[in-house]
């Protein structure tokens, strides 16, 4: 398939539902090669699977070396993956649920920050120089807290800073890789399902979409199509930049809710 | 000179810079403060020469019985817990590429999941109390992007938001405890110490850093401390969840 991103390759973490579906089947439509690197595989899923666990060095390293010879090359690494690990608030929240949602939602995007530059150093033209573009996904609770647990909000609040280190970082090593963040609002996603099984799927997102100034929930491809923005040269001035899609949460006073009443 | 009269001040990281410059204040101005920290020697120097307004107590912040010891000892000596100060902190310099998974984990357990734990032990003890205010030290780094923080800079960025949490969660809860995060620029304290005699260019390093700052010059830690001084009194009580910026106008 030709297209804006032809020749080039892309590797989706959470690829298989979600944000990151949808991410995956935007970039293999402007025509990159997608791996979607995952637990689990998707039915009928976008692109090449490859069972992956962001939270283990061992399998970023067999990741990368897998997609280095079979693509070739990697241009684009979209480090989506992520948990919501429930509703605890700072004071109902153990140690062990802590660790769990950094290791996946902060230490999965440091490791990926760092396996995508081993592989976009091998990519320029020559293969001496190196070019790239990394989108981490941070979310609207990386900006203000009150939509989600501490963990969470913790471990989002991590990817929003440690994109702008990795941003400068590649700027003052002349890499020519760009990182930013994206701060989805809410979007309806299957990250949601323990939510609808608690309050209801209608009830839930009604709740949801309210909180948003623009009155509802995004769909995953509203995401999507900023991921593809900033993957893409079209933002080729872009780095270490926070991008929300939240539907104007963020932009002026939100009225917040507990999530569940504890 | 009585901004804290009874309150009790629980502060990790007390035995240097930052921590301790508040700990003098904190009994300089009529409260009692709990110096908590993993270096016993210079922790406990500090306790007797405050004399009876100071207790030190050794303290892992990473480990949450360590946290759970602190706070009782603090409630046994001292009858109550007011405040809370997580100043307990390790800056390390490392990138993207040069960091490796168990250097993130170990600046993130101690930044980020210390202050977590710290929070969590301490409210209840605050509830008893009938209330109480918590101060995070984050940084400028959980503002800004350094390229030499990589691990820093994502536990500062966690403890920013966690304070938010906190501050919504006791606000909703109605505890009446109040939860800010403090932004210091560099600061003249043990920390940074290596970094002033290394040169970058044809500067030595403190003059680099110096420079950073729009006033020219490092800040020092009482300046932070009479910052933190203020969110740990009654005189903030209508701030929660904020950010409190202390960097000489470096994220001007
Ligand atoms: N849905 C929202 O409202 C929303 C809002 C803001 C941010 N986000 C963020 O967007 C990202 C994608 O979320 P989503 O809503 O599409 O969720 P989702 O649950 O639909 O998809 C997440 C995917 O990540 C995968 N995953 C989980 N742990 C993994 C691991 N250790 N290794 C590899 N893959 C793993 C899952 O298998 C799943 O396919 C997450 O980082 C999430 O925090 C979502
Ligand atoms: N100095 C600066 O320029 C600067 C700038 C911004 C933020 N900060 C932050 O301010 C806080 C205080 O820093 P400082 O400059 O006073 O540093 P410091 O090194 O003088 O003091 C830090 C103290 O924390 C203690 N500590 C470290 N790990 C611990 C652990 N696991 N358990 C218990 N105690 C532990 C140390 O023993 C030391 O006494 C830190 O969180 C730091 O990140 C400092």
């Amino acid at each position: 398939m030709s297209g804006e991103l032809s020749g080039q390759v892309a590797i989706v973490t959470g690829g298989a539902s979600g944000i990151g579906a949808a991410s995956a089947a935007l970039l293999a439509a402007a025509g990159a090669a997608v791996v979607v690197a995952d637990l689990n595989a998707a039915k009928d899923g976008i692109g090449r699977f490859v069972r992956h666990d962001v939270t283990a060095e061992e399998s970023w390293q067999a990741l990368l070396a897998d997609v280095l010879e079979r693509e070739g090359r990697l241009d684009i690494m979209i480090n989506n993956a992520g948990i919501s690990g429930g509703a605890g608030s700072v004071e109902s929240t153990d140690v062990e649920t802590w660790q769990r949602v950094q290791a996946v939602n902060a230490e999965g995007v440091f490791l990926g920050c760092k396996y995508a530059i081993q592989g976009m150093k091998r990519t320029g033209p020559d293969k001496s120089t190196s070019k790239g573009s990394i989108v981490n996904i941070s979310s609207v609770a990386g900006l203000q807290a009150g939509a989600g647990s501490i963990a969470y909000t913790a471990s989002k609040g991590a990817v929003r800073l440690l994109s702008k280190s990795v941003a400068l970082y590649c700027a003052e090593q002349k890499y020519d890789i760009r990182c930013n963040a994206v701060h989805p609002g809410g979007v309806d996603t299957p990250i949601f399902d323990l939510l609808w099984q608690f309050m209801g799927r209608d009830q839930g997102k009604a709740m949801i979409d309210k909180r948003h100034p623009i009155g509802r929930m995004a769909e995953p491809g509203e995401i999507g199509e900023v991921v593809l923005w900033l993957a893409s040269d079209r933002s080729s001035f872009v780095t270490g930049a926070e991008i929300a899609a939240d539907g104007g949460i963020t932009t002026g006073l939100m009225r917040r809710q507990p999530f569940v009443a504890s | 000179m009585s901004r804290l009269e009874g309150k009790v001040v629980l502060i990790s990281g007390g035995a240097s810079g930052i921590g301790a410059a508040t700990a003098r204040l904190v009994v300089r101005q009529g409260g009692q403060a709990v110096l908590a920290d993993r270096d016993e020697a210079k922790g406990r120097a500090l306790a007797d020469e405050l004399g009876d307004g100071a207790l030190f107590t050794a303290l892992d912040v990473a480990d949450e019985t360590s946290w759970t010891k602190a706070v009782a000892a603090t409630v046994e000596t001292f009858g109550g817990l007011h405040g809370l100060l997580n100043a307990a902190g390790v800056g390390v310099r490392n990138s993207i590429e040069d960091c490796s998974l168990a250097e993130f984990r170990r600046v993130n357990d101690i930044n980020g999941l210390g202050t977590f734990l710290g929070c969590k032990a301490a409210i209840p003890a605050m509830k008893q109390a009938g209330g109480g205010s918590i101060v995070n030290i984050s940084s400028v780094l959980g503002l800004r992007g350094a390229s030499y923080a990589m691990a820093y800079c994502a536990s500062k960025g966690a403890v920013r938001l966690l304070t938010k949490h906190v501050a919504l969660h006791c606000a909703q809860m109605k505890y009446n405890i109040r939860c800010n995060s403090v932004h210091p620029g560099y600061i003249d304290t043990p920390m940074i110490a290596p970094r002033l005699d290394q040169s970058i260019g044809n500067m030595s390093g403190r003059q680099w850093l110096e420079e950073l700052h729009p006033l020219g010059r490092l800040g020092r830690a009482e300046e932070v401390a009479h910052m933190i001084l203020f969110l740990l009194s009654d005189e903030s009580s209508f701030s929660t969840g904020s950010e409190f910026v202390c960097d000489g106008g470096l994220t001007a």
